[in-house]
């Protein structure tokens, strides 16, 4: 039996499955009789243009094919958009990047749809795509959503009466989510025009939505349903709504089960990404360091459609501060409008690219002023008085000195700096680099109305429980944290809580899991649910043994009643019999939050998380090769629900951080065609990339300040942005060719941008 | 007589299928012929490892298990052995070693790439030495994981690889071998008809004459690109000959002077002899694909299938291989950079085969360099590829052979560069200039989406100085940030 409380370091809930391959994704669901397989159709070569001809007839006769889909079919509304209708199903009339959908093949088998597919004759008038920034930028078309910005001071007066001004622009490439289970749903027709949809997705409402409204039923007709994903990351919020449309659309017309799971080459043409922007920044500081004014533009590459970017770019501005204070600020993002597939939600969800601005800022006063990047990032952070931050929140529970200092000890940072500055003084070809980088991440979702969560608690007469609630596991361990709050309330094992599949027909209008917020959310509904049935446990037994209640305690699987006992199960028999419920819904929204927009100013955070890191790189400045030498983490999770889990979420969001910064590039040619739509051509890190000498700690912060779930703090995006330090310690092992000297370093550093780095160096 | 079905062993049974399609990959037939879902799908092209099986087979009387991507692996290509895939390896209800490992390091977050690993883990637990971490490394960098951070997983590996397997198949290795012996019946393998089959042919004479009369049969040795053509290019590849089985046909004979290596030796099967040569082959062969391509790939495939950005075909080059090929009952031979002709053609005529590569040792007054530079250290695709063999009169080189990949659309000599170097004197760095600006005169490389035309040329020059920088100094650890040779020339 394993122990119930929280703050154990439970293994993940099918940590066991995983392991002997019997954990059941969409894809290994035993199919219903008869399922017909569905693949997406799109021009091959074009990325934006008319459509002129779509010649299907080669399909419809293609031994095994059942049906041939396009926009004609869909009997409700053509739009898998997450929020304002721009996002067709399947295109009509002209396409706006390459890969996107124009028809759909429905056939017997997956291969056989594969193969009628590339029997289409599509005919495209194509028009030069927009594909870059600058494209867009050039041609003037409007944005996918308005600009925005966050203002304070007179930033061109301020910038021109500081001591110091620097000015700069560099890239922040985009990231594939490159989840291992591809995207994947399976729809089964019910009655009634009903349907069913099995759907990888961290947002099954929007799916049933989206499928309601395709089919023109009322929402109540479909339900979603996911057990798990083989990886999300931000990549099945919005993006997972399409293929189960295809799939719902294709049940519908056939009357048939359907699958549609995308092939890796499609999905990463087909779904959106990180979004990559271009930082233009101007800032000013004074002779000691310290920040007098920032103005910075954020260009975002949004796609063709806005998706989550408004909610995304938002969140690059929110970021833009990371830890530091901004006397005079002007943060503004534009949202630009490119031939290229919308860009959406990814760990982190903006705020990457914001903080990168700001730790970029730190190492150009460093190299500018010839101090140590520490130093000026400690002289720059948030103090008493300076704790306001561009979007007028007040930063209440700040740790990133503490972080900071701690790890500054415990990394031996100063030393290390010394011994890599003597190395640097003799070694010529490969250079070494070392920084620490704090990370403040702000924990809620700004749109505000998204911060609830609903959860379904039923007990039953043996004493097992039966959970359910609106998060959904993509491997992020929500299941297991949330089965360990329900179990701590009620003092049983957690073997006892049966974690069932999220499902839209048993907790409604949820949102989706994301902001790293499903455990705060659904933690709390889920224990709400539970409380209530206890407290009419209490009720009951007080009454029925006439003890006072606060005499009555769940622990260990039994219920003390003053001098009686009884396990869990016994008592709920009991109050079966006395026709007490059993079960009971919970819910949850999170308090204090306030945001508005149009004015910039609130509190839009229930608390930020906290956490710093340190890498140590050596670069080869020939060729551009680099090595992680060492990194030191501490990372703030409060006080933490599972100390294995939230481990597993600091070390794979760096490494997954790592590699956006380092090696994942995404490469689009001048047609808009993505080059790098494999793994043979994207490269994430693998197991040879991580270092070898890596140090991760929990940070023992004494518990979140805001009163979160047991305390804790939300842990799933935070970490990614902790490797921002490998970043920087690759841009000051190029500095140090020669002190003083800005290294224009993009993201990602590739060997090929480190060796452009170097060049920069010598002009 | 040739036997009509394909037969392998599974679960202890043999399994015998007299029908499938030529082209059907050892995945589909999992998942969807036998319905076992506990292997992935992540890339379906070889990259990801999600699908790893294990594949055991005799090696001197003992079984062995190697990884390979079942994505890309035929299901023909698989006879005669024994596949084991994750869904065999609890026993009893109770936990393998390596998945109770796994379990106990929280080696698994969303679980989906997490089957791979075990069976990766499965082939290192059977290997017979506890392995160092950085083995350990080497093994799984055929497996991706978006979640862990891979560091739980290396744990899991360092808990359970102990060196001494104690499991169920340990404890039947003596019956599996039997088992697999009684499958090696010696007979040519043809499943299907004359106009589409299988075919793995026994001896080598039968595959020649095979591939001679059928000659627009596609030849498959590992199938880690031939796979591709199947799951990413749809093709229909109605007759397919699998040099795999053909006895001796992997053989590798160290001479005196050279190596000579079987069309169907390995990677791996290679990688020792090679290194034997000079330890940056070793480190290089290393890095190609991951472990799970180098067990099924080939030397003679890397060579066959003519790829511009091949890693094996500029060291052999650079080393003076000589290729030797087979139509039928002839034999002829040519230096392998002849066998390179123009992008997507080489000189081997419809039915003829790579059979056999003679890789000369170095004598004692040359020096090999060679250098892979791509995106990511493992499995990835060269960018510039680059190997050298100098020729030493004392400090002065005679001659040099320099071939690159990545950088035209061949492998490719460098013949201006090569007259060059043999002018300088590897004391005088002011010399080596002249030979390296040749480079810009032997390539003109292009841009893609692993390079730009511009670094790949700067990489060539950097390779070439590094390589001679590296000779005057003896040593490497000032020139390279992983791969380092030991101290020496």
């Amino acid at each position: 039996m394993r122990p119930s409380s929280v703050g154990h370091a439970l293994s993940h809930d099918s940590a066991e499955l995983h392991a002997r391959g019997a954990a059941i994704y969409v894809d290994d669901m035993r199919e219903p009789q008869g399922t017909l397989h569905v693949e997406p159709g799109y021009a091959l070569k074009e990325a934006r243009g008319k459509i002129v001809k779509m010649d299907l007839d080669a399909l419809r006769v293609f031994p095994g094919v059942v049906a041939v889909l396009s926009v004609k079919d869909i009997p409700g509304v053509n739009d898998c958009s997450p929020a304002l209708g721009d996002d067709p199903i399947f295109a009509d009339g002209a396409i706006e990047f390459h890969g996107q959908v124009i028809f759909a093949v429905v056939a017997e088998t997956r291969d056989i749809a594969r193969k009628a597919v590339l029997l289409a004759k599509i005919e495209i008038e194509g028009k030069a795509p927009a594909v870059t920034v600058e494209d867009a930028l050039a041609a003037g078309t409007k944005d996918v959503v308005p600009e925005y910005a966050f203002k304070q001071g007179d930033v061109a007066k301020v910038l021109k009466s500081s001591a110091h001004v620097i000015e700069e622009s560099f890239h922040v490439g985009g990231q594939e989510h490159f989840y291992i289970e591809g995207q994947v749903a399976l729809a089964i027709p019910e009655e009634k025009g009903g349907m069913t949809v099995y759907s990888s997705t961290q947002h099954p409402t929007e799916v049933q939505h989206c499928v309601a409204k395709m089919l023109n039923v009322p929402d109540a007709f479909v339900t979603c349903e996911c057990r798990r994903m083989g990886g999300a990351f931000g990549g099945k919020e919005s993006q997972a709504a399409q293929w189960a449309a295809l799939a719902a659309l294709a049940a519908h017309v056939t009357g048939r089960p359907a699958k549609c799971r995308l092939d890796r080459d499609q999905d990463m043409m087909m779904t959106g990404k990180r979004h990559d922007v271009r930082i233009d920044y101007k800032i000013g500081y004074d002779d000691t360091a310290r920040l007098t004014a920032v103005d910075v533009d954020f260009l975002a590459r949004c796609g063709y459609s806005a998706d989550l970017s408004q909610g995304v770019c938002d969140r690059t501005m929110f970021h833009a501060d990371n830890t530091y204070f901004y006397p005079a600020y002007h943060i503004k993002s534009r949202r630009l409008r490119t031939n290229t597939v919308s860009n959406t939600a990814f760990r982190g969800f903006g705020g990457p690219q914001g903080m990168m601005f700001a730790e970029r800022a730190m190492d150009v006063i460093a190299i500018e002023m010839g101090m140590d990047p520490l130093d000026v990032r400690k002289r720059n952070l948030y103090s008493r008085g300076r704790d306001v931050t561009p979007y007028r929140q007040k930063v209440k529970d700040n740790i990133a000195l503490e972080i900071i200092e701690a790890l500054e000890k415990s990394s031996k940072y100063r030393a290390r700096r010394k011994s890599i500055d003597a190395f640097n003084k003799t070694s010529v070809a490969l250079k070494k680099g070392l920084a620490l980088t704090p990370v403040k991440f702000g924990i809620s979702f700004t749109l505000t109305h998204l911060n609830q969560a609903g959860a379904l608690v039923h007990v039953y007469t043996d004493g097992s429980v039966h959970l359910n609630h609106g998060g959904t596991e993509m491997g992020q361990g929500l299941y297991i944290k949330i089965a360990q709050v329900v179990a701590e309330e009620f003092g049983i094992a957690v073997d006892l809580v049966h974690i069932t599949a999220t499902t839209t027909g048993k907790v409604p209008n949820t949102s989706p899991t994301a902001a790293s917020s499903g455990t705060d959310l659904n933690g709390m509904a889920a224990k709400a649910a539970a409380a209530t049935i206890k407290a009419r446990m209490v009720d009951f037994a007080a009454k029925e043994w006439k003890v006072a209640k606060s005499r009555i305690r769940f622990e260990n699987g039994n219920v003390i009643i003053g001098n009686h006992s009884f396990t869990f199960g016994e008592l709920a028999k009991k109050l079966h019999g006395a026709r007490i419920s059993l079960s009971s819904t919970g819910f949850y929204s999170t308090p204090v939050i306030t945001w508005d927009r149009p004015k910039g100013r609130g509190n839009p955070f229930f608390y930020f998380a906290y956490g710093a890191s340190c890498s140590e790189v050596t670069v080869d400045t020939l060729t551009g090769e680099m090595r992680v030498d060492r990194v030191d983490i501490l990372h703030d999770v409060g006080h933490s629900l599972n100390p294995a889990i939230d481990i597993g979420q600091i070390e794979g969001g760096f490494v997954q951080g790592m590699g956006w910064l380092t090696n994942e590039e995404l490469v689009f040619d001048g047609n808009g065609v993505l080059r790098t739509h494999a793994p043979s051509t994207y490269k994430i890190p693998c197991a040879s990339d991580v270092p070898q000498d890596f140090r991760v700690k929990i940070y023992e912060s004494g518990g979140n300040r805001a009163n979160s779930i047991y305390r804790s703090k939300a842990v799933g995006e935070p970490p990614l942005m902790l490797p921002i330090s490998v970043w920087c310690a690759i841009a000051n092992a190029v500095g140090s060719l020669k002190p003083g000297v800005i290294p224009k370093l993009a993201v990602p550093a590739t060997p090929e941008a480190i060796v452009r780095a170097v060049k920069s160096m010598r002009t | 007589m040739a036997r009509a079905t394909l037969r392998f062993l599974r679960r202890g049974h043999v399994v015998e299928l007299s029908s499938f399609s030529p082209t059907r990959t050892l995945l589909d037939y999992l998942r969807l012929d036998e319905k076992s879902k506990g292997t992935k799908e992540g890339c379906n092209e070889g990259d990801c490892g999600a699908c790893t099986v294990a594949l055991g087979s005799l090696e001197n009387g003992h079984v062995v298990y190697e990884p390979v991507n079942a994505c890309i692996v035929l299901l023909g290509q698989i006879d005669g052995k024994e596949l084991v895939t994750v869904d065999d390896l609890a026993t009893n209800g109770k936990l393998h070693p390596v998945q109770k490992a796994f379990v106990s390091s929280h080696a698994s977050q969303c679980g989906f790439c997490t089957p791979g690993f075990v069976m990766a883990l499965f082939t290192l637990y059977h290997a017979g030495k506890r392995p160092t971490r950085q083995e350990i490394v080497d093994h799984i960098a055929g497996n991706l994981c978006r979640c862990t951070g891979y560091r739980p997983i290396v744990d899991a590996a360092l808990k359970s690889c102990n060196g001494k397997p104690a499991d169920a198949w340990s404890w039947g290795a003596k019956e599996t071998a039997e088992q697999l012996a009684a499958l090696n019946d010696g007979e040519d393998v043809v499943v299907g008809d004359s106009h589409s089959f299988f075919a793995a042919p026994a001896t080598r004479d039968a595959l020649a004459k095979l591939a001679a009369g059928h000659p627009d049969a596609t030849i498959v040795a590992g199938a880690t690109d031939v796979g591709l053509w199947v799951t990413k290019q749809l093709r229909t590849l109605p007759k397919i000959i699998y040099v795999g089985r053909a006895d001796r046909l992997d053989e590798i004979v160290d001479h005196d002077a050279y190596v000579s290596i079987g069309a169907t030796a390995t990677y791996a099967d290679a990688a020792s002899h090679l290194a034997a040569i000079d330890p940056d082959i070793g480190e290089v062969i290393s890095r190609i694909g991951a472990k799970q391509v180098r067990s099924c790939g080939t030397i003679g495939g890397n060579i066959a299938n003519g790829s511009p950005i091949g890693d094996t075909p500029p060291m052999l080059i650079a080393l003076g291989a000589t290729l030797h090929l087979r139509h039928g009952t002839s034999e002829r031979s040519l230096p392998l950079e002849n066998f390179f002709v123009a992008y997507g053609s080489q000189d081997r005529k419809a039915g003829e085969l790579v059979w056999r590569i003679d890789v000369p040792k170095l004598k004692a007054n040359e020096l090999f360099r060679c250098y892979k530079i791509s995106k990511r250290r493992d499995q990835d695709i060269s960018a510039v590829m680059g190997a050298f063999k100098f020729t030493f009169d004392v400090r002065r080189i005679v001659s040099a052979r320099v071939a690159f990949g990545g950088m035209a659309a061949t492998p490719k000599r460098a013949p201006k560069t090569e007259a060059a170097l043999a002018e300088i004197a590897i004391d005088d760095p002011l010399s080596w200039g002249k030979a390296i600006a040749m480079l810009q005169q032997d390539y003109q490389p292009i841009a893609d989406m692993r390079a730009s035309a511009e670094y790949r040329l700067e990489m060539a020059e950097v390779m070439l100085s590094k390589a001679l920088m590296e000779i005057v100094s003896g040593q490497t650890s000032a020139t390279r940030v992983a791969g380092h040779r030991g101290v020496g020339p």
